[in-house]
């Protein structure tokens, strides 16, 4: 089973990137970026805060067009399509992505998760509409503490339980891939467990790619590491190997605490 | 007189002194930042121009036949001295010796200067409220409430004999209110789509090189006073509307309030599209990136995310304009009617609040008639108006503003 | 998973309708943009195009022949020291005569086309060179100032064809008019008058100086006032008040006097300054009060702002030191904060500038003939005279009035760029 899964990764990985450089104005924060996202695993991109995870996070559903003065260079391409050659709107569709603040709509629950689905017009009907809602949410483990009130803002929900319906409102749009940008950074630890769990929950569906600061949730949750530090990728790999048996000096630096 | 002569001189070579002194020690007088600045010194020499200025401007006042009328006026005196005495304790703070002992009350002193400064914007709303108050009250003696609030008919003009028809004039205000409306709503009609499109392109879709061109040109629509603006509405746009209108064969007065309306809704612009920026700067990113990132085009962002957490700003800021177009006088005076006609056509000439007001109290005046009282009473009824629509603005920003933050 | 999913194509099918819905958004916007710009342009070009002709004016130079006749005296003899009006105008009849042939209605041509200020002057003049060289006999080259039924014919081309025009002006004496001009006797200059003089009932001698005058001492008694007041009421609320009932409601008369229509404030000026003080009438000094309490709220909030915005180590830095509040204040925060409080200040007297409505509720609207030289006497101010004349029937006087928008803007552009240069090397230097 393993080895075969092994297999289905090499030959065809989710996203590959090749070459990517990325500026901001005249500073240049990513160098030469390569790396390969495999199929339906968790994918961690760890390093030190400003060495440039998020924003090649951002690069692969291209919020960084959104960003004055940002310049890419380079490819990456999902499923062998290239994400520049892509509408961004169509592209952003299939991708998910969760941020670092839980970032609900000033909306109801239910249009919260709604709102992608109604503006790519993935519903017919209020029944269908219903169904996925109720689908998303019991995807992201909210269904049980929300099904009562689904009426009510956003809002009212706790932080982490914002979050999850941010994932929620991910996966309503059936993604083939999420980004998430340290989606646990802001949520108490009791939170952050339960995120985790979904996050290996979801991993049986979908390809995940998040952004930790924490090496011990990269450690918890990924099955592959990547290690950023400066805007460059120093070593990726399967995360036992990153973190047992570094081949990189930085890297084990790093995960011992002296480079932060 | 001899006494206020006095204080005058005597504080314009005090003054003057101090002036000298300060200029001499510091030769970095007008340089301003806050490394070389003069600790207090341009203060003081402030005071001590204010000292020349007013000693300049009392002594020829003082000699002008005029002036009788001025001294006599003990408010002014006060308000003079209080003004030297000011500066006196200025100056005084900034020369007392270290270990003065009387320190703590200059101290005091200083302070009781500071807060009584603070006490004149309440002293005007006070001032603003009785004055007008007191007017209206005498007005309602001649005219009751209801026929002022809701009498259909407005011709204050009284006839010159006593026993000719409608002597006493009429004083119903509602054609008044209905020609304000009119041309308010014309206005905001103009402004808040024009307004609020701007704001958003400029804020949402614009390269920064477009934006740094047109919002400083937006900006100098809202730096142009308004007699200006009813220069344009009275001779240019209201005659060029007037040959428009016969020449598809439609009936436009000459100040009309389709003219007047459009001008104030120009004037709006800059007004509405600042206050929406604000409101749509507001958003957190967040949520923009939250609904780009679900594969929203920006505009669908704008529209279903941005705006409606925008809206309580937005409105705000419409309000605000609202309350500034039944205020505004000089457009509608110089490019609006005098007539007060029951009418919603907006080719012909209505009249408004301000015009009415305006109409009332220019020229000559007796402060007995009705006719001059009822202009207070328009103009209580206009600051009540936008008293109202003010707060309501203000209730909105704070009620549902904060939501986001 | 492939892309090729059912969502995903049901997402591209409906991609070009919600493109075109995107495109259709920008549009909104530039076409809001477009049409505030557009007006903008229309705004400047029509001022600026009724603005022009105010600028200059015309003369008529004519020969004049100082004759003995008029003056009832010989050939060769010096002028006299005392010359008639009537003596000036008949010199001036004379010389037109002289230029076109005998006319038998020269004096209604020269009170058709000459204005009756120039006979006033053509006195004054020869009577102040009597002395100097003149004879009976002589001839001088002079010019004489048009008026305005002249001045409109030469604008026009005296191209009106109606047997008497808009100004009264005859076939005949648009014709004599013409051949004034076309033999170059008629020259063009710059109307210097507009700015050295008051107010006028003729158009030919009218100007903004006694405006301009008003407006000043208007602004200056507001600025004595408001800057002081603003600035302390500021320093107040941002330094010392303490949060109570009464500084909260001193905040709230401040928001709502910045709302307060203009012109109650002008109703408050009239029914307190005016009624119940009794300060002059149409008087700048209460014209700058009124002004005063209405540019108050934005000197607050500029200063509080710019207050608010100096650090607050500096404060602890000066009561670490032993100085007292009212010194760290004075001595360290507000020189810090000065441009910022200048700069709102410059903007509130900008606005006070073309603020009209309350001046006229004080009776600042009024035909004033004398620039006044203090604050107590009667004047109008730059605003007002451009209300008054734009109210005006004759064109030359709506003329005027672009013309003084022009002064108007130039003064207010001068006020604002002094305030964003203030504002720009705080920021650097800050």
């Amino acid at each position: 089973m393993k080895t075969q899964q092994n297999k289905k990764e090499q030959i065809a990985p989710k996203v590959v990137a090749r070459g990517v450089n990325v500026y901001y104005g005249e500073k240049q924060a990513l160098f030469q970026v390569k790396l390969e996202v495999p199929h339906r695993r968790v994918t961690s991109l760890i390093g030190p805060s400003g060495c440039g995870k998020s924003t090649f996070l951002r690069c692969i559903n291209r919020m960084n067009d959104v960003i004055a003065g940002c310049r890419v260079e380079g490819s990456i391409t999902i499923d062998g399509l290239d994400v520049s050659s892509l509408d961004a709107v169509a592209l952003r569709a299939r991708i998910g992505m969760v941020f670092q603040k839980p970032n609900p709509f000033p909306k109801s629950i239910y249009e919260n998760v709604a709102y992608g689905v109604r503006i790519h017009g993935l519903a017919d009907t209020k029944d269908e509409m219903d169904a996925i809602v109720r689908r998303s949410l019991a995807r992201a483990g909210l269904a049980r503490e929300v099904s009562e009130r689904l009426n009510d803002p956003a809002y009212s929900l706790s932080g982490g339980q914002q979050q999850r319906l941010c994932i929620a409102r991910a996966i309503a749009l059936q993604p083939e891939l999420i980004l998430m940008d340290e989606p646990c950074s802001s949520l108490d630890p009791i939170a952050t467990a339960r995120i985790e769990n979904l996050i290996a929950e979801l991993s049986r569906n979908y390809t995940i790619l998040i952004v930790t600061h924490s090496m011990q949730q990269a450690a918890r949750v990924s099955h592959r590491t990547v290690f950023f530090h400066l805007g460059r990728v120093i070593e990726s790999g399967e995360t036992t190997q990153v973190f047992t048996n570094p081949k990189r000096k930085q890297t084990e630096r790093y995960i011992t605490g002296r480079i932060g | 007189m001899a006494f206020v002569t006095s204080v005058f001189v005597f504080s314009a070579l005090a003054g003057l002194v101090v002036y000298l002194h300060t200029f001499a020690r510091s030769r970095s007088f007008l340089r301003i930042d806050s490394y070389s600045f003069p600790n207090a010194s341009m203060l003081v020499g402030f005071g001590a121009a204010l000292l020349v200025a007013v000693t300049l401007l009392g002594i020829p006042s003082l000699l002008s036949p005029l002036a009788s009328s001025v001294v006599r006026s003990p408010l002014v005196v006060v308000a003079l001295c209080a003004l030297v005495g000011a500066c006196a304790v200025f100056i005084f703070v900034r020369y007392a010796p270290r270990n003065f002992p009387a320190h703590k009350m200059v101290e005091i002193s200083a302070r009781a200067i500071l807060f009584l400064s603070s006490t004149v914007a309440v002293a005007t709303t006070i001032a603003i409220v009785v004055s007008l108050l007191f007017e209206t009250l005498r007005f309602l003696e001649d005219v009751p409430l209801f026929d002022f609030l809701f009498g259909l008919h407005w011709s204050p003009q009284t006839a010159l004999f006593e026993d000719e028809v409608g002597s006493s004039g009429a004083f119903g205000a509602v054609p008044v209110i209905l020609g304000t409306l009119l041309i308010t709503f014309i206005a905001i009609a103009v402004a808040v789509p024009i307004g609020l499109f701007a704001a958003i392109y400029l804020s949402e879709f614009a390269k920064s090189s477009t934006r740094s061109i047109v919002k400083p040109l937006l900006e100098i629509l809202s730096g142009i006073p308004t007699v200006v603006y009813g220069f344009f509405a009275a001779l240019v746009l209201a005659p060029t509307i007037r040959v428009f209108g016969e020449a598809i064969g439609l009936q436009v007065a000459s100040e009309s309030a389709l003219a007047a309306g459009l001008v104030m809704g120009v004037m709006l612009i800059p007004f509405i599209s600042s206050l929406s920026d604000d409101a749509l700067k507001a958003v957190p990113r967040d949520l923009r990136d939250a609904s780009l990132a679900l594969g929203a085009t920006q505009g669908e962002t704008i529209a279903k995310v941005v705006l409606p957490a925008a809206f309580p700003g937005v409105l705000a800021g419409v309000l605000l304009a609202f309350s500034r177009a039944i205020g505004e006088t000089m457009i509608v005076v110089m490019a609006a009617g005098l007539a007060a006609k029951l009418t919603f056509n907006p080719l012909a000439a209505p009249t408004t609040i301000t015009v009415q007001i305006v109409t009332l109290l220019v020229g000559d005046q007796e402060f007995d008639s009705s006719k001059t009282l009822s202009a207070f009473a328009l103009g209580m009824l206009l600051f009540c108006i936008t008293l109202i629509i003010n707060a309501s603005a203000l209730f909105a920003t704070r009620r549902y503003g904060a939501r986001y933050e | 998973m492939k892309y090729s999913d059912i969502s995903n194509r049901r997402v591209d099918q409906r991609l070009k309708r919600r493109q075109r819905a995107e495109r259709r958004y920008r549009l909104y916007g530039q076409v809001a943009i477009t049409l505030a710009l557009l007006f903008l342009l229309m705004f400047f070009a029509s001022i600026i195009t009724r603005a022009v002709p105010a600028f200059y004016y015309h003369r008529v130079n004519l020969t004049l022949e100082l004759s003995p006749k008029v003056f009832a005296g010989r050939q060769g003899e010096p002028l006299p020291r005392k010359i008639t009006e009537r003596q000036a105008k008949s010199l001036m009849e004379d010389a037109i005569a002289l230029e076109l042939g005998a006319l038998a209605q020269r004096e209604r041509l020269r009170r058709a086309l000459i204005a009756p200020l120039a006979a006033l002057e053509l006195k004054q003049l020869l009577e102040k060179e009597a002395e100097v060289r003149h004879r009976l006999g002589d001839r001088l080259l002079l010019p004489f100032v048009l008026n305005s039924a002249g001045e409109n014919c030469i604008r026009n081309a005296c191209a009106n064809s109606a047997e008497v025009d808009d100004f009264g002006l005859s076939e005949g004496q648009r014709q004599a008019l013409s051949i004034l001009h076309k033999r170059g006797l008629i020259t063009r200059h710059f109307n210097l008058v507009f700015f050295t003089h008051s107010d006028s009932r003729s158009s030919e001698s009218a100007g903004i100086l006694g405006a301009l005058l008003g407006s000043f001492w208007a602004l200056l008694i507001a600025f004595l006032l408001a800057f002081p007041l603003g600035l302390f009421t500021a320093i107040h609320l941002q330094e010392f008040a303490p949060r109570n009932r009464l500084t909260y409601l001193i905040e709230v008369a401040i928001y709502n006097l910045a709302a307060v229509p203009s012109i109650v404030f002008g109703l408050l000026g009239l029914a307190i300054f005016l009624n119940w003080w009794h300060l002059p009438r149409s008087a700048p000094l209460v014209g700058g009060m009124v002004l005063a309490l209405m540019t108050l709220p934005t000197i607050v909030v500029a200063s509080r702002n710019a207050l608010a915005a100096v650090a607050g180590g500096i404060r602890s830095a000066g009561l670490a030191l032993g100085a007292s509040r009212v010194q760290v204040v004075f001595h360290h925060v507000l020189p810090s904060a000065m441009p910022g409080i200048l700069t709102g200040t410059i903007i509130g007297m900008a606005q006070a500038l073309g603020e009209t409505a309350p001046l006229l509720m004080i009776g600042m609207v009024a035909f004033i003939a004398q620039a006044p030289l203090s604050p107590l006497e009667p004047a109008t101010a730059l605003p007002v005279q451009i209300f008054i004349w734009a109210d005006h029937p004759d064109p030359a006087f709506s003329s005027r009035s672009a013309a003084a928008i022009l002064v108007m803007l130039v003064f207010l552009i001068v006020m604002n760029s002094l305030a964003v240069i203030l504002r720009r090397s705080f920021e650097r230097s800050g």
